[in-house]
């Protein structure tokens, strides 16, 4: 079970832009009170909704008649540590028909990181969902075919996670010449390091 | 509403799914389909492993195929030998520094994707690069599209026994990796792209000397390779209605590019969501009918004359612009003139933040695709304020394309896997990152 708070404390949460596109308008006055936030910033329109209805409002965007999201363009996610819920999935969708965009967004708890799955919708979604689940161990509900894909079935862990050191390895056979790898002695301080506070 | 929603199985599948998903062991499962209803004999069914290190294969893609004689009744497939952690590594660079990783996302044309990446870190930023750089860029993504259907082609044609035009194809195709090393310095990781800009100038010799490969080399190769090939009779026997997709399959998949182009959707990034100069040249989206090889071949080869058409309007379009400025004058991500850089100290500083920390885009999310040329190529960024992305994610259209590769294989033959995979034009380093 996903249970996502309604009032998911996203970035994104801002006063209501007084001219809006005319997909994000209608999104809103079709998902009413499913979707928590959105907004347009870069012209991306952009829906939050709660992870439990990740599924069924899908549905609808591709059902209706002035949506019609037939396309599943990408499928990913974001690991924000520092935050409540902590992985926010984000999909892309794409009208054939009308040519325009959609991002919709939703947020998963850490212990209970499962979504309902776009497979029953999206031919797609099976493998673009399975690269998620690799990289963030982002379970789909629903998925007929959830293994990793990128990486081997014995990798340890989830890379793209931001607690996963980027220097990690997990070799599948013993080193030839143990100890004389490079990364054993270097640490790399990174870039990111002169963000950090002195 | 429930969460962890089941499916609901009396609803149809609104695509086809293309077999059921049997569990095979050892980490397999492959989607099977029973050409003679359910009862069909299993034990007839032979399983083979195809890849990754087949030359058939590029080196980097594994199929475990099951066999009822010659007809493919089962497929796995199984990519993530090339996989490098391209998205790791750009989390942990600023974006500056990730421009060499996206060359080698798509090799065979790795200035669109150094282009859709700087242009999405733009879109970021709010800044719009100016005429001059919008006009090379776009002519520079032409001639790499060129030059990734040549190698496409040329491959595909080879793998299917057919020599001579794959030396034709790769002999121009170099000829034009060189002219492009002759304005970014590289032939195959180019690195061309800035954010804000261009690495350097192109000259009116560079563009002289571009049309004039056109003339004396790629045009003359092309009716060549049409000679040979379009009314040969093993080659059609090979190609046509062999890996077909219907129009429907292939949107549900999100297959984009030639391959979605070969069933009749006119869909074309450039055309819908125009980006950098592509509003100013008149081109048309070739497309196919049936959705097999033989469309693809021919979208292809058709989307090359546009390419030259495209470069030929831009041509006194970016002579007229001469001597104007190719990067942005913003502070925030151009690099300043090396001169201000040894005499003034704004400028000095200005220098160092931007190596040392790299640009710093505003906080936000952006999303944008450029016309690759195997499909929709977009880069999903999140800022958060620093010069390294938080988020930097690839929407690859080789890997999507892969993920409808079991509907064209299942039920044709062993054979038929070259041509077909040969035509998706799978690039390891795109598809697995």
């Amino acid at each position: 079970m996903t249970e996502t708070p309604d009032s998911t404390p996203t970035p994104d949460a801002e006063a209501t832009e007084p001219s809006l596109s005319a997909v994000l308008s209608r999104v809103l006055g079709g998902l009413g009170d499913a979707v928590l936030s959105h907004h347009d910033r870069l012209g991306d329109d952009t829906i939050v909704i709660k992870a439990s209805h990740r599924l069924t409002a899908s549905r609808w965007l591709m059902e209706d008649p002035e949506l019609l999201f037939d396309m599943l363009m990408d499928s990913t996610a974001v690991d924000w540590i520092d935050e409540e819920p902590r992985f926010e999935v984000v999909d892309h969708f794409f009208s054939t028909r009308h040519q325009h965009r959609l991002r919709v967004k939703c947020r998963v708890d850490e212990d209970e990181a499962r979504v309902p799955s776009l497979c029953p919708l999206y031919g797609s979604a099976n493998w673009m969902e399975r690269e998620t689940y690799d990289m963030y161990g982002i379970e789909f509900d629903g998925h007929p075919d959830l293994r990793r894909i990128l990486l081997y079935p014995e990798f340890k862990g989830f890379p793209l996670r931001k607690d996963y050191d980027k220097l990690e390895s997990h070799p599948l056979f013993e080193e030839r010449y143990p100890g004389t790898r490079e990364t054993d002695e270097i640490v790399h301080p990174g870039p990111r390091d002169l963000d950090a506070p002195k | 509403m429930s969460a962890g929603m089941p499916i609901d199985g009396s609803q149809a599948l609104p695509y086809t799914q293309g077999g059921d998903f049997v569990s095979v062991g050892e980490g397999l499962c492959i989607r099977r389909i029973y050409p003679d209803g359910e009862d069909s004999d299993l034990s007839a069914r032979t399983m083979i492993n195809i890849g990754p290190s087949h030359p058939a294969m590029h080196g980097t893609i594994r199929m475990v195929v099951e066999l009822d004689g010659e007809t493919i009744v089962g497929v796995d497939v199984i990519p993530g030998y090339l996989h490098r952690g391209f998205e790791k590594e750009c989390e942990h660079h600023t974006y500056h520094q990730a421009i060499p990783y996206t060359d080698r996302l798509n090799y065979c044309s790795p200035l669109i994707n150094n282009f859709g990446w700087v242009e999405t870190v733009e879109k970021l930023f709010e800044v719009e690069a100016t005429r001059r750089t919008q006009l090379i860029r776009t002519y520079m993504s032409e001639v790499s599209r060129i030059t990734d259907h040549l190698t496409c082609l040329g491959a595909a044609l080879m793998e299917l026994g057919a020599l001579t035009p794959f030396l034709y194809m790769i002999e121009v195709r170099d000829w034009l990796w060189e002219h492009i090393a002759g304005v970014s310095g590289a032939r195959l990781t180019q690195t061309y792209a800035r954010v804000g800009g261009l690495a350097r100038d192109v000259t009116d010799e560079w563009l002289d000397r571009c049309e004039q490969l056109y003339v004396d080399e790629l045009i003359p190769k092309l009716r060549d390779v049409h000679g040979l090939v379009d009314h040969n009779r093993i080659f059609i026997d090979r190609m046509r209605g062999v890996g077909v997709i219907s129009r429907e399959d292939a949107v549900s998949y999100g297959v984009t590019g030639p391959v979605l182009r070969s069933t009749g959707v006119g869909l074309d990034v450039r055309k819908y969501a125009p980006y950098s100069a592509y509003d100013d040249v008149s081109f048309d989206i070739p497309i196919g009918k049936y959705g097999d090889n033989y469309d693809r071949y021919f979208v292809r080869m058709r989307e090359i004359e546009e390419s030259i058409r495209i470069c030929r309007q831009l041509d006194p379009m970016i002579r007229a612009t001469n001597g104007e400025p190719i990067a942005v004058p913003d502070a925030r991500m151009t690099l300043p003139d090396k001169r201000e850089v040894y005499s003034n100290i704004e400028a000095l500083m200005n220098h160092f933040k931007l190596i040392m920390e790299g640009p710093r885009p505003p906080k936000g999310e952006a999303y944008h695709a450029v016309e690759g040329a195997n499909g929709e190529l977009g880069f999903y960024l999140v800022s958060d304020g620093t010069g390294i992305p938080y988020k930097a994610r690839c929407r690859p259209p080789s890997f999507v394309n892969m993920g409808a590769i079991h509907l064209m294989l299942l039920g044709s033959q062993v054979a038929d896997i070259v041509p077909v995979f040969g035509q998706i034009n799978m690039i390891g380093g795109e598809c697995d990152r």
